[in-house]
């Protein structure tokens, strides 16, 4: 690492990002840093472009303007070479889970060991079957994913994230669709990992009870203005946000007692 | 007509009406026009109240909704203010609920647009869809040149199971194909010969017609009908599920992951299952030339022999290898490109199909030319 200062660098530092798909922008001046350890949610309404900005951090989409810096090293002015040095730091548990349906769950977290690391096949299913234990589907090595539930889905998803060890997990929409049981133990998961790794996680959700239990911090992108108009810890943004909206949806749209509704 | 939704509108002031509906305003039932109340409303001394009045209406649905609201809709449009205390409870409630959220202002400026902006955008989406084509040529070269520098990865296992799918499972549909079109070109071949009493000429027909054209290039259409389609499906719904995503996310690449065992599977079995159907195909023909022509099998065969020289054999054969990479670049291409509905994946294996036949017969003429200049 050729970091000038001595002081290390934010993990991850978001500069000027504008996101867009063709013409239309979706969110635009986003600037934000993550730091080592952290989690972060990124929040806002549906369709506001949280799981685009995901993909933009993961490297799935170039930003229309702006870069993504981890530890200081810009991922968009990376060569080829780099960068999937830089992607394979990074771990994503996608919305439904995204294992290739035509693996099991052993072969799914395998694969990525396989093609990176020098393991021998026998280490290679050991740290598989350590892998699914962690997210709790010891035993369900040779499922395949169209034989698992969704939320069995989600957590193997998890366990393919971490095969390889990353320093930073990405979570889009850990508990959309998951009973407040599972998603509960999936925000416990998150939490215990952190603990545990010490690697920094980003989650984007919109599950206010996620975001109270495991956010640090937390970025709120606006679908009206298109850009993020609240960064910090949770509990603050809903007490002293100076955006009604962003005190409004972390209070579940609970309006403040200060003006009375109409008849 | 008793039991009909019925509508009267009464004036009791000259500027104040009431709109009386009764009877089953259910759209099952067919509901009246709203015009003629509209208009009776515009027209005369101008209003200033409306009011409603529906103790009498037995039963309503969506269908008073609407109609309600094109009647809101129009009085609210010339400054009219409308009680809708006289409204049944629920439509009240509903009215409200429809009324709570303002249109989104947020819309990608859609629209048909005039014929010129559509030409526009056509022309725009097409050169769109030219690059992207091209670039996915150009990566799949490069995946390929990855492969004999020995560094492309992909799961060995899935080469093998991609290869018996569209090798070994195709001879059925190809047999029966290659078989049949043997048959007819004899047949339509043997009417004509006859009357010159050139019958055993057949067998040339046959021979050269499907070693060095019919055989590739039916095969190749099968293939693509067979195996392209599937491919743009499996990975059109691959892309669907993220998993494609998943695999960019841990950087490995989806070219050599996915499209080039489906490739290299096509490259070898396709020049096979030409050969193949080329046998099959003279053994059709062999058929009417025996059982038609009153050749014999050894005399048949015989006159193939000399007919045919390996040269048409290998046209039919390279050819082949060509019409293979064309199946399964434009079923990757159409399946990696495909939108992410199930609605998508369907004209993602349509659109592999289509594209791979076009570019199919385009390079079968391109070929006769080149080997017309050649001399072949």
């Amino acid at each position: 690492m050729s970091s000038v200062s001595r002081a290390a660098p934010p993990r991850i530092e978001v500069t000027d990002l504008t996101m867009a798909y063709g013409a239309f922008v979706i969110q635009r001046d986003l600037s934000f840093t993550i730091q080592r350890g952290e989690i972060f949610v990124i929040m806002g309404g549906s369709g506001c472009g949280k799981s685009t900005l995901l993909n933009h951090l993961v490297g799935l989409k170039k930003p229309a303007r702006g870069d993504v810096l981890y530890d200081g090293e810009s991922f968009w002015h990376a060569d080829d070479a780099a960068q999937e040095r830089l992607r394979r730091r990074l771990g994503v548990s996608f919305q439904a889970g995204a294992l290739w349906s035509s693996m099991t769950l052993a072969e799914n977290i395998a694969l990525p060991l396989e093609t990176f690391t020098e393991l021998s096949p026998r280490d290679i299913r050991e740290i598989v079957s350590l892998k699914l234990a962690l997210v709790g589907l010891a035993g369900f090595e040779t499922f395949y994913p169209s034989e698992v539930s969704g939320g069995m889905l989600k957590r193997a998803g998890v366990a393919r994230a971490m095969a390889l060890d990353p320093d930073i997990l990405f979570f889009d929409e850990p508990s959309a669709g998951l009973d407040p049981i599972s998603s509960r133990r999936l925000d416990d998961l998150i939490l215990e990992l952190r603990a545990s790794l010490g690697a920094t996680m980003v989650v984007v959700t919109h599950e206010l009870a996620s975001i109270f239990t495991i956010a640090d911090n937390a970025v709120f992108l606006d679908a009206e203005t298109r850009t993020m108009i609240a960064l910090g810890p949770p509990a603050r943004l809903r007490d002293e946000s100076p955006h009604p909206s962003v005190r409004t949806f972390l209070r579940r749209g609970q309006l403040e007692p200060v003006t009375g509704g109409s008849s | 007509m008793a039991d009909d939704a019925r509508m009267i509108v009464r004036r009791f002031a000259p500027d104040h009406a009431v709109i009386e509906l009764s009877g089953p305003w259910l759209s099952r039932r067919g509901l009246p026009d709203p015009a003629p109340v509209i208009h009776e409303l515009t027209s005369g001394a101008p209003l200033r109240g409306l009011d409603f009045e529906t103790d009498r209406v037995t039963a309503w649905d969506s269908g008073l909704v609407t109609f309600v609201m094109k009647l809101l809709a129009a009085a609210a449009a010339r400054g009219v203010v409308a009680d809708r205390r006289g409204l049944p409870d629920g439509v009240g409630r509903l009215l409200a609920l429809a009324e709570a959220v303002p249109e989104k202002q947020t819309s990608r400026g859609g629209g048909p647009g005039t014929r010129l902006e559509r030409i526009g955008r056509w022309a725009m989406a097409s050169g769109v869809a030219i690059t992207a084509g091209l670039s996915f040529l150009g990566e799949s070269l490069l995946a390929f040149t990855a492969l004999l520098r020995g560094r492309a990865r992909f799961r060995p296992s899935d080469l093998f199971l991609i290869m018996q799918e569209c090798g070994p499972r195709a001879l059925g549909i190809v047999s029966l194909i290659s078989f049949l079109i043997g048959l007819i070109l004899a047949f339509v071949g043997a009417v004509q010969l006859q009357q010159f009493g050139a019958s055993i000429y057949v067998a040339n027909l046959v021979a050269v017609a499907m070693t060095r054209e019919i055989g590739c290039i039916m095969t190749a259409i099968v293939m693509s009908g067979r195996t392209g389609a599937a491919f743009a499906a499996q990975l059109g719904t691959m892309n669907t599920n993220q998993e494609i995503d998943a695999l960019s996310t841990m950087g490995i690449s989806s070219m050599e992951f996915l499209v080039l065992p489906r490739m290299l599977a096509l490259i070898v079995m396709m020049p096979l299952l030409t050969v193949y159907a080329d046998l099959v195909g003279i053994l059709g023909g062999a058929v009417v030339g025996t059982g038609m022509l009153g050749l014999s099998w050894r005399e048949y065969f015989e006159q193939t022999r000399s007919a045919v020289t390996l040269g048409d054999f290998f046209i039919g054969v390279v050819k082949s290898a060509v019409f293979g990479v064309v199946v399964a670049l434009a079923g990757c291409l159409r399946g990696m490109q495909s939108g992410r509905s199930a609605a998508a994946v369907g004209l993602a294996a349509t659109s592999a199909v289509v594209t791979s036949i076009v570019v199919l017969i385009v390079l079968d003429g391109v070929f006769a030319v080149i080997l017309n200049v050649l001399g072949f």
